[in-house]
């Protein structure tokens, strides 16, 4: 029963594109799976350091920029270039959690917000490497041996892959010795510290971890869309990022796959919604705030097994 | 481990040497020293406000010391944070129960273990052997540690939802899961009916049979006075009295700040 | 000497600028110190105030003096509003839970505007004016000097207020002790909403004399509030003296790294500094050590 829902979501995943006819729902997929990461890496942080970070877009968008540069610009193969635009992400991550993570949970949320800023402004300002506000162009793409991922099925399959992977190791990590350790230091910092947890150095690493899974999701977009530039890594994104993560509930693995999809699909279902996007965003973040605090993917399903306990 | 050879048998396990904790303005301790030696039951004892509370916070390193010197086996523990102190061997339960409430029951035990055991991220990540067998032993040794204190039915509930004389054992259960040196326990029967207090005076004499030095921290006068191997009085933070139950029973000032009007 | 007045020139535009931070950073600490929490929505009322101004005077065409008390109410009834109807009915007050609401009204109030004002930035004619006043070989703007004016003004008669009257006194010891407050019988919910109203009318004050200087758009906000915030983190969190001190050395440090090294970066700047606070001095240049008590 435990393990029911992973391989039931995945084969829902493998046999979706055949049901699918529209490519374009194809490529809004694609963009929800690299959301997906990004959302269950940022909920690590949320849900389990209780810290919040604005600045999820910017670590998206220096693995979108490192991965173009270095592959592009320096001549690096992709494949090894994915994972050193992670580390160096995760450098800059380390360098900002040292010290705003002692303090109160909002100067952490400044700090990543005053960030996303900096990033933002030396993307578009800095034109000779980036591109500056007309974007960077010619990305190459994915490709193992021979085998290209030329089309949005190919990439569909591969990225979908990442994103279940990312979802299954992140399910192993919250039941394991340092998932305690965190669920721990979120619910109660002192009696986590008088347990033996180094809550300190635990919240850095999960800072650290989840702006690498921002920047893997930042490189995978690069090489699929093959263009970028500064609008998609604006606040505005970090903003996306943190309201799919507090509607499909802090703490919650499945509920952020749930909040990522959701969110990443609704602009594509309502049409006429995309001129409000803001206005939505705004919407939806402060009502789930206020009347569902704990997120609406926990608050839908204790609604249906209490539904299902009636009827039974 | 402790053996009868053991050269620190007799000698102090916890000194504290001329400590002092301030609150802006107020001290909360003054010069307060004592030694604490092994396998004993020490009671801390005190009118509200003495600054019993403090101390235990002072040895677990949550607040820091001003002036004077903790001492854990002979070697300085002032300035070491709580988690540093916590893995030597000092661990602790609150005034307050402070259980992981999102947790059950089993998982707050496991988290005892913090600090005796080593896989990180990475390997709980990938779920390696070495984590999967780790998990193995310390859950199979919660469960025993579970059973020890009665709780083991109650394994899987969430800690949020058993009775308080549970979650107070709870919090013992998840002190004693790290295998401390020492124990400090903080008004450990507060708010238990009589039947209540008497099993957990059980419990902490179960305890010292096997071995554990513990600190305790207790109002009630019966408990303290049945349970406890050596007693230390403070009064605003400063030490009035130490001795024996017996002796303290007849000291003068000790009645007077506070067992004459206590009882 | 050119350079000396050139210097002096960055100075003065940077106390310009400062002092509006200044304003800025005196509404994050007048909210903080009632209720603990940090309003993400600051800057949208530095940016509605100017919007407001900009409708009341430039297209109603109501007397400066009208348009200018009609936007700062209309600000602070907004922020009563926000204090109201979304963080007072909130379930969880939990204080993240309750800064991540101002966040969303952030955006909300900037989705709205966009609606109602467009996406271009709009101007306002500076007060009196634009013949430049030489000091000293510097040019200053008669706007700088309405700015200075009314910072002055503003920041004198809110100390009167904290210190001279019973709810000034009461708004402190809100700050000093929600509990203490309380249970010597101040309406401590009515200080909370009045410390948004005041921070509301502290922001739109803001935005009506920074308007003629920079132009204002829909989108503004955000930078605003975290150069206000920056101010505040500078000059020590939650601290009056410190949120003008803060205010105005980050205007002239802005502004004299605009006007030697880069202008591109100058934003850059604010935020380097920010995270340099935060890292070697978290409770500000002016404040006193850690933040957290445990
Ligand atoms: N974090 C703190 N900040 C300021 N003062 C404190 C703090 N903790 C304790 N105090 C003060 O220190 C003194 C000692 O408090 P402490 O909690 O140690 O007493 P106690 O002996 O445990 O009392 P009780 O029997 O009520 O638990 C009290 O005056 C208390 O108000
Ligand atoms: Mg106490």
């Amino acid at each position: 029963m435990k393990h029911l829902p992973l391989p039931v979501f995945s084969l829902f995943v493998i046999a979706l594109p055949l049901i699918l006819s529209n490519n374009y729902y194809l490529m809004a997929l694609n963009i929800a799976a690299l959301n997906v990461v990004i959302v269950i890496g940022l909920n690590l942080l949320m849900g389990y350091a209780g810290q919040i970070s604005l600045g999820h877009a910017a670590f998206f968008g220096l693995g979108a920029y490192l991965s173009a540069i270095l592959t592009t610009t320096c001549g690096f193969p992709v494949w090894p270039t994915i994972p050193a635009a992670m580390a160096i992400t995760a450098v800059v991550a380390y360098l900002i959690g040292i010290p705003t993570l002692k303090l109160e949970g909002h100067y952490l949320v400044m700090a990543t917000l005053g960030f996303n800023v900096i990033v933002y402004i030396v993307m578009i300002q800095l034109s000779a490497v980036t591109g500056g506000p007309s974007g960077f162009a010619g990305i190459p793409r994915l490709q193992i041996g021979g085998f290209a991922f030329d089309s949005d099925l190919k990439i569909y399959y591969l990225f979908w892959a990442v994103a279940i992977l990312v979802l299954i190791l992140s399910l192993n990590l919250i039941h394991s010795r340092a998932g305690r350790a965190m669920a721990a230091l979120s619910h109660n910092e002192i009696a986590a510290r008088c347990t033996g947890i180094d809550t300190e150095t635990y919240k850095v690493k999960i800072f650290v971890i989840s702006a690498a899974l921002a920047s893997l999701a930042g490189s995978l977009y690069a090489h699929y869309i093959s263009f970028i530039s500064p609008g998609s890594f604006s606040i505005f994104f970090s903003l996306q990022a943190v309201t799919m993560v507090l509607v499909g509930g802090m703490g919650s693995v499945w509920g952020s796959l749930f909040g990522a999809i959701l969110l990443s699909l609704l602009p594509e279902v309502l049409h006429s919604v995309k001129e409000y996007n803001v206005l939505v965003y705004g919407f939806i973040l402060m009502a789930v705030l206020m009347f569902f605090p704990r997120g609406l993917f926990p608050a839908g399903r204790s609604f249906c097994i209490a539904m299902i306990r009636k009827k039974t | 481990m402790i053996s009868p050879a053991d050269p620190h048998m007799d000698t102090a396990v916890l000194e504290a040497k001329n400590i002092t904790v301030r609150f802006e303005g107020l001290e909360a301790l003054s010069r307060l020293s004592f030694a604490i030696s092994p396998r004993r039951i020490v009671s801390i004892i005190g009118p509200n406000g003495a600054g019993k509370t403090t101390l235990l916070n002072a040895i677990t390193g949550v607040y820091p010391i001003h002036a004077g010197e903790i001492l854990f086996q002979g070697k300085s523990i002032s300035g070491l944070k709580p988690f540093q102190i916590a893995a030597l061997g000092i661990t602790r339960s609150f005034q307050q129960a402070q259980l992981f409430m999102n947790m059950t029951v089993l998982e707050n035990v496991m988290v005892g273990m913090h600090s005796r055991t080593t896989s990180g991220f990475f390997k709980g990540m990938l779920r390696l052997p070495s984590e999967r067998k780790e998990e193995r032993i310390i859950s199979a040794q919660s469960r025993d540690i579970l059973d020890e204190f009665g709780l083991i039915s109650k394994a899987a509930d969430m800690a949020g939802h058993i009775s308080i004389l549970d979650q107070r054992r709870l919090e013992i259960a998840r002190a004693m899961a790290a295998r401390p040196k020492i124990l400090l326990l903080d008004e450990p029967a507060a708010g238990l009916t009589i039947r209540e207090m008497e099993a957990m005076a059980d419990l902490i004499l179960g305890l010292r049979e096997k071995g554990q030095t513990i600190i305790l921290v207790e109002h009630n006068m019966r408990l303290v006075m049945a349970i406890s191997d050596h007693l230390i009085v403070l009064h605003h933070g400063v030490k009035i009295g130490e001795g024996r139950p017996e002796d303290i029973q007849k000291n003068r000032q000790v009645i007077e700040a506070y067992l004459g009007k206590k009882v | 000497m050119p350079q000396l007045v050139k210097l002096f020139q960055f100075t003065l535009s940077g106390l310009t600028t400062g002092s509006t931070y200044a304003l800025i950073a005196i509404g994050f600490s007048i909210i903080h110190n009632a209720t603990g929490i940090v309003n993400f929505a600051q800057g949208e009322f530095v940016m509605l105030g100017g919007m407001f101004m900009i409708t009341f005077y430039g297209y109603l065409k109501l007397p400066m003096a009208a348009a200018f008390v009609l936007s700062v109410f209309a600000v602070a009834i907004i922020g009563l509003l926000l204090e109201k109807t979304a963080l007072r009915p909130s379930r969880s007050q939990e204080v993240l839970n309750l800064v991540m609401i101002t966040v969303g009204a952030s955006i909300f109030i900037k989705g709205l505007s966009m609606a109602v004002w467009g996406k271009s930035a709009m101007t306002l004619a500076p007060f009196s004016g634009e013949d430049p006043i030489l000091i000293l070989g510097a040019a200053i703007m008669p706007q700088s000097i309405w700015i200075f004016g009314i910072t002055l003004a503003v920041v004198a008669a809110l100390s009167a207020f904290f210190v001279k009257t019973r709810t000034g006194k009461a708004m402190r010891a809100v700050a000093a002790s929600r509990r203490s407050a309380m249970l010597a019988g101040i309406p401590v919910n009515r200080m909370i909403a009045l410390s948004f109203f005041l921070s509301g009318a502290l922001g739109a004050v803001a935005g009506i004399i920074l308007t003629p200087v920079t132009t204002i758009s829909y989108d503004a906000g955000i930078m605003l509030g975290l150069k206000g915030f920056s101010a505040a983190i500078l000059g020590g969190y939650g601290s009056m003296i410190g949120a003008v001190a803060g205010g105005l050395l980050l205007g002239v440090l802005e502004s004299l790294g605009a006007g030697l090294v880069s202008s591109e970066y100058k934003d850059v700047l604010a935020f380097l500094i920010l995270l340099i606070v935060l890292f070697f001095k978290p409770g500000g240049i002016f404040g006193k050590g850690a933040s957290r008590r445990v």
